[in-house]
């Protein structure tokens, strides 16, 4: 099967539109930003509290964001899809204040829809050896024998089976099936602990010093990352490939933040991640087609610099498209199955390898065209600009014949690229 | 076969049983494989749960704390040598950034004692700059690489503190390192794993436990005014007014000596131990040689005196001497087993030379971090599965080849991660799926060239012969960018970041090996021993 046999598309004829298209999209994202006030940073650069919660019977968004406002907290709530976990957000504020904070959520939170303990410990908030604790001795008072390491088995056994149903123990009596806990056992259990509805399941707190230096420290990152790939680039090809593979590069970066703003997504540390991520596997798109151009460049000579790259891409489009498809396969396999905590990390990769994969063709060649062009109108200042730019003109004025292809109208070159004496596909 | 193709097929399935090897050991049981795993695969901490911290040391205390016992020196020193002077004192450097610009300032020093005073301080301090500010005045701040090595030696008597804090808590793997910059940025990366409910630790961390017992002249007093009243609202040379601990919303404050008999620094043990009539919990404590002598001298001399014992700034007791004791001695007053047994740990651990705050905090249940490795896993496998059924529709048998390197791919990436001692953290498991992606990438390179050579009418070894040297180039070309890219990463990033540019690099780089050299045996091995191949399944 064989999906990319022989195309001729005129890539670089069709410029415009594509580029237009950029433009808007770029355009869009800004306005998106600009209207927003901003990429929308997540606590890791803001600064904040979160905390995950998860609930045996989830209440509506309302009724929890009413608990937290009537203790003054200006919390951000937002469920998990999936699951039935909510997580609190409060924004930044001074350290000790966050902590405070914090606490008040969990408080009032445990408050409003939690169980009253009446006593018994809550088995779905404590740890192993505070549930082995609280048991020994009405365990020797029910005559239950159990020797210690026997008791702190059970104890990790209910943990782990509290692990493998998303942190909460609904009924006590589920944990019939867990190994260690008889009937007897069951009993005391049922005595000296209660399951609470909520459990909190995470939490993070990062104070505004740390937010500002980590967003300070992941522009750095992708600044000087961009900078390594200019000078990769130049130094293995000229410094006009190395440039155009920046400016398609930065393109895609816009346009990834631009998308994360006009869809309302966070930005984290693991979405900064992605876009570096996203920088370098860009380039190889990018790079491949160079290539290719600079193969083509030394076997036809005579050949003007559009054709050429127009070919030079339709000879590795099967192998761009190929390869950034099954990179997108698994991206997004991670974008569907991945779950919560990377649904950020991605879409931003979802989103760049598609516009990375555009970019390569549609953004970095045709710089090369504009920057050669411009080069060649400062040399011929009369003849070359205006054909050069359109490929479908009758053949200029120096026409040597050549070995291999003579210039010339592209359709003179399509007969004999046909014939079988150039490499294509 | 030629005996090429069997040498290489050799190297290929030694790396595979090393890898095996690392991954999973040599398992005698099921339970055993599993056990192997959860060894060598190291989980960070958002993948089994526990907390992080990051603290900032105070270093601008321990600037504090060295001018003040310069000062007392310089006042013991002048008048040794009956140098008068009219005062003495330093600044105040409240912030991190400001603990270096520590001044003493040291005032009426008569023009006749200038050289003997300025050869006293010379001989005696030479981490310390004298300038004059007039005839009598000076001013002295500390050298610069003195003030630096006062930082990293407070860093590291920190970090070693708070090591021995959190192995006295008996938290297994727990670690504490620095981050960043440690003069600049004296932060230190507190890793706890298992506990989610981190207050208790974040308290006990954070205690700075100076103990001293110091003689208690006057009190109780109801509040600190009424204390200041009693003296005509000048203490008395050497004493100070110090809180107790609140007890049920109780307080009082005693007059205490500024010197102390003893300090927790003396201390070689301590534990916590229940006093069996009463049912108290208390702290017992045993003295080093050298402090038990000056113990014992001064409760033989003060039998019915009250000593108070102060732990950071408050009286916990201020017990009455009733007889003499040498190196064994008890703190009461505890209210609870956990308050005894916390001060006989931070008594053991040892003071902080600097007070820390805490900048971020992450907490993450093991319920969350299961489910975090399920849903890992699961897009993994739907990733996997989606590249291979493409591969085989697209490039028939030789697609075999290509599931083949990236299995190999993945289990050498997974098997360095296990001899590198690499965490495995979520962004990681994205890295691995990533690579898979990736991966593929370098064998489409591959065959799309060779079916361009066999397009241009190579015979078939020659076509992969062609195909494999000329993708080389550009396989090397793409992969370095990527991995330029993780390096940045990895530079800047925090932890799950990290995990995650390793991964990507390690599958990156293995990935070379399997594209190129693996995929080429394979191909070598099919069509060895053959002369003329007719087609290739491509």
């Amino acid at each position: 099967m064989e999906l990319f046999r022989n195309t001729n598309f005129d890539f670089l004829g069709k410029k415009w539109p594509f580029i237009i298209l950029s433009l808007i999209l770029t355009a869009a994202g800004l306005v998106s930003l600009a209207v927003r006030g901003g990429p929308r940073y997540g606590i890791d650069f803001r600064g904040g509290a979160l905390v995950t919660v998860t609930f045996a019977q989830r209440p509506p968004v309302d009724k929890v964001r009413a608990v937290l406002d009537a203790k003054g907290l200006n919390a951000d709530v937002q469920e998990i899809q999936g699951k039935q976990d909510d997580i609190i957000g409060i924004e930044q504020r001074e350290d000790k204040a966050l902590q405070a904070a914090r606490q008040t959520i969990v408080d009032s939170l445990t408050a409003a829809f939690g169980q009253p303990a009446n006593g018994k410990l809550n088995i779905n908030g404590a740890g192993a050896s505070a549930l082995a604790d609280r048991l020994r001795v009405p365990l020797q008072q029910a005559s239950v024998s159990m020797t210690d390491p026997q008791l702190n088995d059970m104890a990790n056994a209910v943990m782990d089976y509290r692990k493998q149903h998303s942190g909460l123990i609904r009924n006590l009596d589920d944990l019939r099936s867990v190994a260690g806990v008889t009937p007897k056992v069951l009993e005391v259990l049922k005595q000296q602990t209660y399951p609470d509805t909520l459990a909190i399941v995470a939490t993070e707190v990062v104070g505004p010093k740390i937010g500002a230096e980590l967003q300070r420290k992941a522009v750095l990152a992708v600044l000087y990352a961009l900078g390594g790939m200019l000078v990769y680039i130049a130094f293995r090809f000229e410094w006009i490939y190395g440039l155009a593979a920046v400016i398609a590069v930065f393109h895609d970066t816009i346009i990834t933040i631009g998308l994360f703003s006009l869809f309302n997504k966070e930005i984290s540390l693991t979405v900064v991640a992605a876009l570096l991520t996203l920088v370098g596997y860009s380039m190889n798109d990018t790079i491949v087609t160079f290539d290719r151009v600079r193969e083509n460049l030394k076997i036809m000579r005579r050949e003007k610099l559009e054709p050429l790259i127009n070919l030079s891409v339709n000879q590795t489009l099967s192998r761009t498209v190929l390869t950034s498809g099954l990179t997108l396969l698994t991206a997004l396999a991670l974008f569907l199955f991945g779950g919560q905590v990377l649904n950020g990390f991605s879409f931003a990769l979802v989103c760049g390898i598609i516009v990375g994969t555009y970019s390569s063709v549609f953004v970095a060649s045709p710089i090369l065209i504009f920057w050669h062009n411009f080069l060649e109108s400062r040399k011929h200042p009369s003849a070359t600009a205006p054909a050069a730019a359109k490929s479908t003109v009758a053949p200029k004025a120096p026409a040597p014949a050549a070995p291999k292809s003579p210039a010339g109208s592209p359709k003179a070159s399509k007969q004999n690229v046909r014939g079988g004496t150039a490499k294509v596909k | 076969m030629t005996r090429n193709v069997k040498i290489k097929l050799l190297v290929i399935v030694v790396v595979i049983l090393v890898c095996i090897y690392g991954i999973i050991g040599l398992p005698k049981s099921k339970a055993e494989l599993i056990a192997n795993w959860k060894k060598n695969i190291h989980l960070g901490l958002d993948l089994s749960g526990g907390t992080q911290l990051v603290m900032q040391v105070q270093l601008q205390d321990a600037f504090k704390a060295n001018a003040d016992a310069v000062i007392e020196r310089i006042k013991q020193e002048l008048q040794k040598d009956s140098i008068p002077m009219s005062s003495i004192d330093r600044n105040d450097p409240n912030r991190l950034e400001d603990a270096d610009k520590i001044e003493i300032d040291i005032k009426g020093i008569p023009v006749n004692k200038t050289s003997a005073f300025r050869s006293t301080i010379s001989d005696q301090y030479p981490e310390w700059l004298l300038a004059p500010l007039n005839s009598t005045d000076y001013k002295m701040t500390m050298k610069p690489s003195d003030a630096l090595k006062l930082k990293q030696d407070t860093m590291s008597q920190t970090m070693a503190t708070i090591e021995r804090k959190i192995n006295g808590l008996g938290l297994a793997e727990s670690s504490v390192q620095p981050t960043g910059r440690s003069d600049a940025e004296a932060e230190l990366l507190v890793q706890l794993p298992g506990v989610d409910d981190p207050a208790h630790v974040k308290q006990l961390l954070q205690t700075q436990a100076v103990l001293e017992w110091a003689e208690v002249k006057d009190g109780p007093y109801g509040t600190r005014d009424e204390g200041l009243a009693k003296h005509g609202g000048v203490l008395p040379l050497g004493t100070r007014l110090v809180p107790t601990v609140m007890r049920g919303g109780q307080q009082s404050w005693y007059l205490v000596s500024r010197s102390a008999i003893v300090r927790g620094t003396d201390i070689r043990d301590a534990r916590a131990s229940q006093d069996q009539s009463a049912g108290r919990w208390e702290t017992n404590f045993v003295l080093n040689q050298e402090a038990a002598k000056r113990f014992e001298n001064y409760t033989a001399n003060n039998i019915g005196n009250r000593a108070a014992i102060v732990v950071d700034n408050q009286v916990i007791s201020a017990p009455t001497i009733q007889s003499r004791i040498s190196d064994t001695g008890r703190i009461t007053g505890a209210t609870n087993q956990e308050e005894a047994s916390d001060l006989a740990l931070n008594l053991r651990a040892g003071s902080l030379p600097a007070s820390v705050i805490y900048e971020e905090e992450r907490t993450v249940g093991p319920s969350l971090g299961a489910d975090s490795i399920r849903e890992g896993f699961r897009a993994g496998i739907a990733g996997l599965i989606a590249v291979v059924v493409f591969m085989l529709i697209y490039y028939r048998r030789s697609g075999v080849n290509a599931t083949v390197a990236l299995v190999l791919n993945a289990i050498i990436l997974v098997a360095a991660l296990s001899y590198f001692d690499a965490t495995l953290t979520l962004p990681g498991i994205a890295g691995v799926i990533l690579t898979i992606g990736m991966a593929v990438d370098s064998n489409v390179l591959i065959f799309e060239r060779i079916r361009e050579e066999l397009h241009a009418g190579k015979a078939v070894i020659a076509a992969v012969d062609a195909g494999f040297s000329k993708a080389f180039g550009t396989i090397v070309d793409t992969h370095v960018t990527t991995v330029v890219s993780c390096a940045f990463l990895f530079i800047f990033g925090t932890g799950p970041v990290k995990g995650f540019a390793v991964t990507l690099v390690i599958g990156l780089v293995a990935n070379v090996f399997t594209a190129v050299f693996v995929s080429k045996t394979i191909f070598d091995w099919e069509l060895s021993g053959k002369r003329q191949v007719a087609a290739l399944s491509i």
